[in-house]
């Protein structure tokens, strides 16, 4: 097996005095869509601001080879992540050509994928970000995230929460596209949207990791999934659920 | 007619020193969630560098270029030294502020004496002029035109540099900035010396306009330099700038038309009322 | 029970019975205290000390038990003194009846002006706090109708014969110790009541006691009035003791000593706030008079300088205390034990 691009192991969080996180496994592989999924509360977010340092963080998470866990957000970052957050994370009072000068890193920031995929970013280049739409938004953050060529992952946190259809499809082509190119570790709720674009998954409840494979063998089995995901009645996760990739050592 | 436009001058004067307090302030709050009790020090530490460069035969602009210097060094200081170690600790980065804004004018009236020091205006600057049948002194002009550079020189910093648009992002979300891969602690020491300077300006020009310095005069303006930041909106400029001509303004009308005092007092009330009404300040934006 | 299990136990009753007779002690402490500890100038300082510390203690029930960063405490203070100070010269006014009034007078000032400031949350607070306080401080420095008397301060009329004068002083040596016994059994059984769990929960999370379906606003208010009251009764002792009203208590200078003391001794804790005003203002008085003495006029100037300013031996020592003792002197013997633990846990 080769090694991942991302490999957390044992990931635990402590914010306020509560764990949030317990101890969290994953591999992001170097290609293609890795979803990460789980119960609201799950510790999905966490486990995306533990991976960048956005938040305290004890266990190993090997980027490239390299641990990273004391290493600071703005130094992660660095080493080539596009990081789409949860709530967007746009810069209201800025415009948007601002919003994206600022994620600029590259010599030669990739301006022609971004305005192809969002046209709309172009036109509104000088508008203040907050007076933007939701989707209009969310096309700022993944604009910022695809704009540095030097990215090798990409991060993206709920990118169609809150979005219109229509819009949710053009993130999903935009997905798409970018993870042609650098593979992207996507929490997503759209189970539709996940079995379109994973081709891995890993399920996390109660803090902890309680599955990981194929994405399709996940959505595939009905039952399995209503467990996991919580669609549908609430039940314990059996152990032997667990994936095969978790507590194992490396 | 001619006592209007004297109290207009002095009250435009006046909140152009409150303007170079609050600009910093505000920055240095708006990004970094610090309120730096030790901006007054800072101040002193201009006004202090000023006249003893001043009163050394450096003439006036070498001296104010020397004291900003000065100002602007000891802030870098107090950030690099004092207020980083406590990254992730804003209270205890506000107490240390409290410690540094203490000891500094002690130290300032154990060197010079506690007592006022005459400021020694030049000639050229000690004069008035005639502005609409009234006469005003030359030096309101200079502290307003000083105020109205370093407005300008900000908004340019902010609007049109990289550093400046970090500073300006950082205000909104910081953990957003370090997660596009920006240092933005860098931006903490651009900022502390941002305000040093304005600051230590303003204690130069506090020095020209009470025309002495004492240890006392930083922490009396730093009062209303808070006053103006939590007016303008914490982490705005423009709101800043807004804020310091409605304090100065109303400030000397008062103290003019009613009894002493009373224009200092009606300045604290409508901060309070303002802030009742409007918690975010005059431009809608609480940090 | 053991010796030491009672002693544990009652010490602070032990220390109560050594302090109420220590006007009856000659014993001289070189290098602590200029005279005897009877004498009226010892007295005078150690009365200082207990007020200071009492004041602490009470803005500490703000700063420490609710979380609340207040910048106007001084105000309540001087409202005590300076009512007080007024219902006697003004209004001439038997002492007992206006300290009663001067009392009143920072009760209600604290529940008018905090039942206002407490609609905002954290540093907008601390900023309306600051603005009120400084409402007052211009009013009592600019002296309106020649009453409060500007920068000289006002000195107090009429007060009973048995608590002025030299001869008295152990009178208000007792007086400032009764205070400091009300303000820590007033903030104690606050603390332990109901309503101090609540402040617990303010200041640990004020969302969380929001979800629970209290109020957080009215628990804060209750804190804010007591703190006043005892604050203002604090200014009417410190009236008796240096006999009038000083503008210097007004400022928001006044305040920060207060934050300085509480952050000193151990924000938060039962005895921090006491240790932390009574070591502030003991060597804020001893280095003022070192400052004057033949001891620090020999020493190169590079040291005389900066010895001679109290208020710059005070600010490093604070900053020095944020840095290295988070905790303050009240936090140390359990960090020294922690420290004692893990070297034995290594060894």
């Amino acid at each position: 097996m080769t090694s991942p691009l991302l490999g957390v192991r044992d990931l635990r969080v402590v914010v306020g005095g509560r764990h949030i996180l317990h101890g969290v496994d994953l591999d992001v592989v170097a290609a293609g869509v890795t979803a990460l999924l789980g119960r609201n509360g799950a510790g999905k977010t966490t486990t995306v601001r533990g991976i960048l340092g956005l938040v305290p963080r004890s266990g190993s998470v090997r980027y490239d080879g390299d641990e990273t866990v004391a290493l600071t957000t703005h130094q992660i970052v660095r080493r080539g992540i596009g990081y789409v957050p949860e709530d967007r994370g746009v810069f209201a009072a800025l415009t948007v050509a601002e919003n994206l000068r600022l994620a600029e890193r590259d010599p030669d920031p990739a301006y022609g994928l971004v305005h192809e995929l969002f046209p709309e970013l172009k036109q509104r280049a000088r508008q203040a970000a907050g007076t933007l739409s939701g989707g209009q938004q969310q096309m700022v953050a993944i604009g910022r995230a695809l704009l540095n060529r030097g990215n090798r992952l990409i991060i993206a946190d709920e990118p169609t929460k809150g979005l219109a259809p229509r819009v949710v499809t053009e993130v999903a082509v935009a997905l798409e596209r970018a993870a042609q190119a650098v593979p992207i570790l996507l929490v997503e709720q759209n189970l539709a949207l996940v079995r379109r674009l994973a081709d891995h998954c890993v399920v996390l409840a109660d803090g902890r990791t309680a599955h990981a494979g194929p994405a399709a063998d996940l959505l595939a089995d009905a039952e399995k999934s209503r467990t996991l995901l919580g669609v549908g009645r609430r039940a314990d996760v059996p152990k032997d659920l667990v994936g095969p990739e978790s507590g194992g050592d490396h | 007619m001619s006592t209007v436009v004297l109290l207009g001058v002095t009250g435009l004067g006046l909140g152009a020193l409150y303007f170079l307090v609050a600009s910093g302030l505000s920055l240095i709050f708006g990004l970094m969630d610090v309120l730096n009790f030790a901006h007054g020090a800072l101040l002193s530490v201009g006004a202090y560098a000023t006249w003893w460069a001043a009163s050394h035969s450096f003439g006036f602009p070498l001296a104010l270029l020397f004291g900003t210097a000065v100002g602007t060094l000891a802030a870098v200081a107090l950030e690099l030294g004092l207020i980083r170690p406590l990254y992730r600790r804003p209270r205890e980065q506000v107490l240390a502020t409290v410690g540094v804004g203490l000891a500094v004018p002690a130290l300032l009236s154990a060197i010079w004496g506690a007592d006022a020091r005459t400021f020694p205006v030049p000639a050229a600057l000690a004069g008035t002029f005639t502005l609409l049948g009234a006469s005003v002194p030359v030096n309101r002009l200079v502290l307003i035109g000083a105020a109205l550079v370093v407005l300008l020189a900000l908004r340019l910093f902010l609007g049109r540099t990289r550093h400046g648009l970090v500073v300006r992002a950082g205000v909104e979300d910081r953990a957003m900035v370090t997660a596009l891969g920006i240092d933005v602690r860098r931006a903490f020491t651009l900022v502390f010396a941002i305000g040093g300077a304005a600051a230590a300006l303003a204690g130069g020009l506090a020095g020209l306009y009470f025309g002495s310095v004492d240890p006392t005069q930083g922490s009396a303006l730093l009062i209303f330099g808070f006053v103006v930041v939590v007016m303008g909106g914490l982490g705005s400029v423009g709101g800043a700038a807004v804020a310091c001509v409605v304090v100065g303004l109303v400030q000397q009308f008062a103290n003019y038309y009613s009894t002493a005092g009373l224009g200092d007092l009606s300045v604290v009330v409508m901060l309070a009322v303002l802030l009742l009404v409007r918690p975010s300040g005059l431009t809608g934006r609480l940090a | 029970m053991n010796v030491p299990a009672l002693l544990r136990r009652w010490w602070p009753a032990l220390v109560l019975v050594v302090l109420v007779l220590l006007p009856y002690s000659a014993l001289p402490l070189p290098g602590l205290l200029d005279g005897p500890i009877g004498s009226p100038g010892s007295l005078q300082l150690l009365a200082l000390c207990l007020v200071f510390g009492a004041l602490a203690t009470g803005y500490d029930l703000l700063l420490g038990r609710t979380g609340l960063l207040s910048f106007g405490h001084a105000l309540y203070f001087a409202a005590g003194t300076y009512a007080t100070g007024l219902l006697l010269t003004q209004a001439g006014l038997n002492f007992w009846l206006a300290a009663a009034l001067g009392l009143l007078a920072g009760l209600a000032l604290a529940a008018l002006l905090g039942s206002v400031s407490l609609r905002m949350t954290g540093i907008g607070f601390a900023m309306v706090t600051l603005a009120f306080a400084q409402a007052g401080s211009i009013l009592v420095q600019r002296d309106p109708g020649g009453v409060t008397g500007g920068e000289e301060g006002l000195a107090a009329t009429g007060l009973p014969a048995s608590l002025v004068g030299i001869q008295h002083t152990a009178n208000l040596y007792w007086i400032a110790l009764a205070y400091l016994v009300v303000t820590l059994a007033a903030v104690q059984w606050a603390v332990r009541s109901p309503i101090g769990r609540v402040w617990e929960g303010i200041r640990e999370n004020e969302r969380r006691v929001e979800v629970l379906g209290l109020r957080p606003y009215g628990f804060k208010l209750v804190a804010f009035v007591l703190a006043g009251a005892l604050a203002a009764l604090g200014g009417v002792v410190y009236l008796l003791l240096t006999g009038g009203a000083t503008p210097q208590t007004t400022t928001s200078d006044f305040t920060l000593s207060l934050l300085v003391m509480v952050v000193l001794g151990g924000s938060g804790t039962r005895w921090g706030p006491l240790v932390g005003g009574v070591l502030y203002t003991w060597a804020e008085h001893r280095l003022a008079s070192l400052a004057g003495s033949g001891t620090i006029a020999g020493l190169p100037s590079v040291l005389r300088v900066p010895l001679s300013q109290p208020l710059f031996l005070l600010g490093v020592l604070f900053v020095i205390i944020v840095y290295a003792l988070p905790g303050g002197v009240a936090g140390l013997p359990a960090r020294l034990r922690i420290r004692a633990v893990s070297r034995g846990a290594q060894a």
